[in-house]
């Protein structure tokens, strides 16, 4: 049913239709209205879940890890320095292969403190193991709690998965959102089935040192499933669509790609008003197209290559740094392009709408101004320049 | 090179807290007030002076509203009332 709703309630309200048995966290803006919502889902007796108060993200995720080594699905929420402080359970999690979901509330990083939105603490984390998907809109967000519950907890895949959602823009906007049933929720997702459990009845141990002569395969195991994820992901999206009768691809998004000479790469709800922008310079006649990127990790360069083989420039927007060296979202793109024979001749990178700073129509028509033949190398846009100063007196 | 980290003291006078002000106000009766100082002390954003008895007022660029005053007065000598 189509209904008018906060981001982070239609969430909170689709973690319900989920069922899962054992939801903690720790509030931390722009993360708290889910959790907030939860708890008062839980404390009315309308989903049977534990809800476990906790003293710390760190806390939650261990929670919530030992909940899913038990058997039982489970949830969490966080956002930036929450997410940072999980961090060593992070890889815990996917480094003993528990499905979980966790929404990532995309916040700045501190310092300065900063409680806006971009992606600095999600792609931090994009080398532990897990499935990371990023939305463009609250309908995305929705789906993809049901799409990440469904992969994770596949037999060949046992990964937790992160949906992205940036702080604010999508945790506090209000959007028209279909939400499903329960019984179509139900058909579309199984209860939960893992393959091995901590059970008095049966024991194991997970997760003992693991030596030099088996870790390594460990960690290839991750890295071939992950590959595997790449082909998977397809399947369960067309498997959505049959329920919930909305269709993603599920790694990228092409639009108006096909006879573009110019491409914008981008991940989340920045994708939007990018392509308003795009249907504005098609009326006049531009071939402007936009690839967005929902799942960053695994990483779809197959995909990726295929759409932008063609294209002449690519202006690449990143919402993270990696400081020091490229941004981390194109220096992806450019290396998937080493040595092929067809390729963009410019891949320029941007930085754009770190801290929250709004990303307006107006940014993005100067990103394109600024995509010449000239290829840029992190580009800040809309920066203020007299703010900054060589030195302290 | 830098960004802006620092801030120097009194900076916290640029933010007109006022601007966040829920629909109340304290109105300070002046009648019983025995100048004990507790809504100076509690107020959050420290925008109420004063001296003698019955000279406390608040500074409405900076008030947010929150009652604290009123509550805290031993001579309920603040009231909160609606903001015109």
């Amino acid at each position: 049913m189509k209904e008018f709703l906060e981001g982070s309630l239609a969430v909170a309200e689709v973690v319900k239709l989920c069922k899962p048995g054992v939801i903690s966290a720790y509030p931390i803006t722009p993360q708290t209205h889910i959790v907030e919502e939860l708890a008062q889902i839980v404390a009315d007796g309308k989903l049977n879940a534990e809800f476990v108060n906790v003293e710390s993200e760190h806390s939650a995720l261990s929670c919530v890890l030992g909940a899913v080594a038990t058997g039982v699905r489970a949830y969490t929420a966080t956002s930036s320095q929450g997410l940072l402080y999980m961090g060593e359970v992070v890889f815990n999690v996917a480094g003993l292969r528990l499905p979980l979901v966790m929404t990532c509330a995309n916040r700045a990083v501190s310092a300065p403190i900063n409680i806006w939105n971009d992606q600095q603490d999600s792609v931090s984390l994009r080398d532990a193991g897990w499935i990371q998907f990023y939305a463009e809109d609250i309908q995305e967000a929705v789906d993809l709690h049901l799409i990440g519950y469904r992969l994770g907890e596949d037999k060949s895949m046992m990964l937790p998965v992160m949906v992205c959602m940036d702080g604010f823009i999508l945790t506090h906007g209000i959007e028209t959102v279909d939400m499903p049933t329960q019984e179509q929720v139900d058909k579309f997702l199984p209860a939960y089935q893992p393959l091995y459990k901590l059970d008095p009845q049966d024991p194991v141990t997970m997760g003992p040192l693991v030596d030099p002569e088996a870790y390594a395969e460990t960690r290839y195991a991750i890295e071939k499933t992950l590959e595997e994820a790449l082909k998977l992901i397809p399947k369960v999206t067309l498997e959505f669509a049959k329920v919930f009768a909305r269709q993603y691809h599920g790694l990228v998004e092409e639009y108006r790609l096909k006879d573009a000479d110019r491409a914008i790469v981008a991940m989340g709800s920045v994708c939007g008003t990018i392509k308003e922008v795009i249907d504005e310079l098609r009326v006049k006649g531009k071939k402007v197209g936009l690839l967005k990127i929902t799942s960053y990790r695994p990483f779809p360069a197959h995909e990726i290559y295929a759409a932008l083989k063609n294209v002449n420039k690519v202006a690449v927007l990143d919402r993270a740094l990696s400081l020091g060296s490229d941004a981390p979202l194109v220096s992806e793109i450019k290396a998937l392009f080493f040595g092929k024979k067809n390729k963009p001749q410019v891949i320029s990178s941007f930085i754009v709408g770190l801290g929250g700073r709004d990303i307006t129509k107006d940014s993005i028509k100067e990103m394109l101004r600024l995509l010449t033949a000239r290829e840029r190398a992190a580009e800040f846009i809309d920066l203020k320049p007299e703010l900054l100063k060589e030195k302290y007196e | 090179m830098f960004g802006p980290l620092i801030v120097k003291p009194g900076s916290s006078k640029n933010n007109k807290t006022g601007s966040w002000r829920t629909e109340v106000e304290p109105k300070f009766l002046k009648k019983n007030c025995i100048a004990c100082k507790m809504c100076l002390l509690i107020c959050p954003e420290g925008c109420i002076d004063g001296a003698e008895k019955n000279t406390y007022d608040f500074d409405p660029l900076y008030c947010k509203g929150c009652g604290n005053c009123a509550m805290i007065c031993p001579k309920k000598d603040i009231e909160m009332v609606k903001e015109e």
